[in-house]
């Protein structure tokens, strides 16, 4: 009985799909898109392996602090990294003083201490990274209807993440013969929808000037910044793998001593016949 | 399993006896765990897998407990709760990262349970109900890893959410009210989230009551073995602890390896980046997909594309999305072979092999955007899959010619290692009964 009804149930829902699969196609047409869509290129680092993120690399601090700076001069502008807390910034080899300093630099929403009504104050080290804009709608009405998004966490929430800030700010072209750039709208290969509303952030060599020497070339900014937000989307990246290191030695050695004492209490058991 | 030969516990402490005559907890453990539970001699590598699930699930269970310390349940905040988890809570990020990833773990070796099941004719009697205990262990778990997925309030949980929920939909008359009543409202949103993270809380405690079930249903019979044929005497057993707990610790170790090195080096290897942008209802990703370990099932979904009989395409997919997994419950009645092992079933032993090709492919498909070739393909897998199961299986086990059995155990296992065998094991000094 089950055998049976196994049987028409099966062939009920064989014939149904199968009947699915010999239907013809729509034709679809290829989306130009998909086809002018570039993925992000790998960045040539120059230090510590790809990314900095090797396994046992570690970032680069003077890297990190470049690109701090890169996005404190250019890309704060419009983009936050409000999941980031000033204190952070020790991270990047800033001393307490400094971060104090930076935080200064901030004004955070309060509270009128006396009347209650809403005020600022200067951030301390304690305080997130301020927005740029209050909300949403205030973004957008400032940004020609665009939404900067906050940047703390971008280098995760894209398809390679690192490489793909990287090559975003520095992939601007002219638009291909037939595509179409709407007014206030950026052409770039790298960006999903190929039209951007941020213009081109870094438009020229020594664009920033380096307080460590650093030779600032588009490049180079690009590269600090896309490691600087390597790290604001991930601060704990060092200490994980720190921990994985020493984490796998130990199950390493325990495996091993696993393995001799399973040999051990089987041997009688697995001993070939003389 | 109670063989004559199993070894008797005996309190050897002052403290032991008392404790043997009010709650005999030591005599429990010695004859499930202990030398008083004998198993098979030949058991294999994969039969390490049913013990790491239950680690896996206790991971899961450990690290989900902390998590919940930290995390907020709340559309508002969640999301922000899990990032307060990934760079201010000490350890937050390897805890939380454990377990995600530990999802993934736990679905691959129980993926790799149900093979090993599959291939050694485990679901067949007398182990009928410890097969679908199994199975409904592995329903509970894909409802605990949706659920918990949700949870982190990202586009893809937001969006996974519509779509999974969405299924219901497709029941005809009420389908939209218990969409409805499933999310509390229209879309995903607060009330959504927090009954997620209730249930999500709570399910894992009932998936370690079915365990228990199943382990217990596991120790009426006993394990099966590579060769499927049932204990005959002594001879053919070893006691559990210690020639079991010393392979299952080195299983156990590579495991753990293998899973920390996913979870210190490579931790959202399997996870979608559109996770990691805060839920928002009025932008849909490009494209939406579950986790991994739902791609064939995802696959199988979204095979149907033509109305059938009045039947509509949709209802029919989540029809059929379920049936491929209920179906797995009628397996000891559709496979009649009184062979248990493929490896004395030269047909099926094939027939496996290409089943598994089957569900690997089917879950590329699932993984990929829905066009072509993928779709086409899926529908020829998706009618296979059903037909391995409603159609070969049975025919194939009344047709099949099997290969001779060894007449026990250990005779498998002295053939393996050479004959006449003057071993001194605890199983081989029995000398084998005449037949």
């Amino acid at each position: 009985m089950i055998r049976l009804g196994a049987l028409g149930v099966g062939l009920i829902f064989i014939v149904a799909v199968l009947w699915g699969a010999v239907q013809p196609r729509d034709v679809v047409a290829p989306d130009p898109v998909e086809k002018l869509h570039k993925h992000p290129h790998e960045i040539a680092w120059t230090v510590n392996g790809p990314g900095n993120l090797g396994i046992l690399g570690t970032f680069d601090r003077k890297q990190l602090q470049r690109g701090f700076q890169v996005y404190k001069e250019v890309c704060s502008a419009c983009h936050s990294i409000n999941r980031v807390a000033f204190r952070d910034l020790a991270a990047l080899g800033f001393s307490g003083p400094e971060i104090k300093a930076i935080a200064a630099g901030y004004e955070v929403p309060s509270i009128d201490e006396k009347t209650g009504e809403p005020a600022t104050r200067k951030a301390t080290p304690a305080d997130k990274f301020p927005l740029v804009y209050p909300n949403e709608i205030a973004a957008r009405a400032a940004q020609n209807g665009a939404l900067p998004p906050d940047l703390s966490l971008i280098t995760k929430a894209r398809e390679d993440g690192t490489n793909y800030v990287h090559s975003l700010i520095t992939g601007y072209a002219d638009a291909p013969a037939g595509w179409m750039v709407p007014d206030g709208l950026y052409y770039n290969p790298y960006f999903r929808s190929l039209n951007v509303a941020m213009p081109p952030p870094l438009v020229a060599d020594d664009q920033v000037t380096y307080a460590d020497g650093t030779k600032a070339t588009r490049d180079q900014m690009a590269q600090d910044v896309a490691t600087f937000l390597t790290w604001t989307a991930e601060p704990k990246l060092e200490a994980r793998k720190e921990t994985g290191v020493i984490a796998i030695l130990f199950l390493l050695i325990l495996t091993g001593f696993g393995y001799l004492s399973y040999k051990r209490v089987w041997a009688d058991m697995k001993r070939k016949p003389a | 399993m109670s063989f004559p030969w199993a070894k008797h516990y005996e309190p050897t402490t002052e403290f032991g006896k008392y404790m043997d005559s009010r709650l005999p907890l030591p005599r429990f453990v010695y004859n499930s765990l202990g030398a008083g539970y004998p198993t098979p001699k030949n058991l294999n590598y994969f039969y390490n897998f049913g013990v790491l699930a239950g680690v896996a699930l206790v991971i899961q269970i450990i690290t989900g407990v902390i998590l919940g310390m930290h995390y907020a349940a709340n559309s508002g905040i969640a999301f922000d709760s899990v990032e307060h988890i990934m760079r201010d809570v000490n350890s937050g990020w390897m805890f939380r990262y454990m377990h995600a990833v530990g999802a993934s773990f736990f679905f691959m070796v129980v993926y790799v349970h149900i093979f090993r099941g599959l291939y050694y004719g485990s679901y067949k009697p007398p182990r009928e109900v410890l097969w679908m205990l199994g199975l409904v262990i592995f329903l509970l778990m894909m409802a605990t890893a949706f659920m918990g997925y949700v949870l982190v309030w990202g586009q893809m949980s937001f969006w996974g959410a519509t779509v999974i929920t969405g299924l219901f939909s497709a029941i005809p008359v009420v389908g939209q009210a218990i969409q409805t009543w499933l999310l509390g409202g229209f879309s995903p949103d607060n009330a959504t989230l927090n009954r997620f993270f209730s249930l999500h809380y709570l399910l894992p405690f009932v998936i370690l009551g079915v365990v228990i079930l199943h382990v217990w249903a596991l120790h009426i019979p006993g394990s099966n073995n590579p060769t499927g044929v049932d204990v005959k005497g002594p001879q053919d057993t070893v006691p559990f602890h210690p020639y079991y707990t010393a392979k299952d610790f080195f299983g156990l170790g590579v495991y753990l390896t293998l899973f920390a090195a996913m979870v210190f080096f490579a931790p959202n290897l399997l996870g979608e980046p559109d996770n990691y942008i805060p839920a928002n209802a009025l932008s849909t990703p490009a494209h939406i997909v579950p986790e991994w370990y739902f791609w064939p099932f995802y696959a199988i979904l979204r095979a149907f594309t033509t109305d059938f009989f009045f039947v509509p395409a949709k209802l029919l997919g989540v029809l059929a999305m379920f049936a491929a997994i209920l179906l797995l419950f009628f397996l000891p009645w559709l496979d009649t072979s009184p062979v248990r092992s493929n490896a004395y079933r030269p047909l099926n032993r094939i027939l496996f092999w290409v089943f598994v090709a089957v569900v690997i492919v089917l879950g590329v498909a699932g993984g990929k955007p829905a066009g072509e070739p993928w779709v086409r393909i899926s529908q020829v897998l998706t009618a296979y899959y059903f037909a391995h199961f409603l159609i070969i299986t049975p025919l194939v086990s009344r047709l099949e010619k099997t290969l001779p059995l060894p007449s026990s155990i250990s005779e498998a296992v002295l053939a393996k290692y050479g004959k006449s065998s003057s071993a001194s094991g605890v199983g081989a000094a029995m000398p084998q009964p005449a037949e």
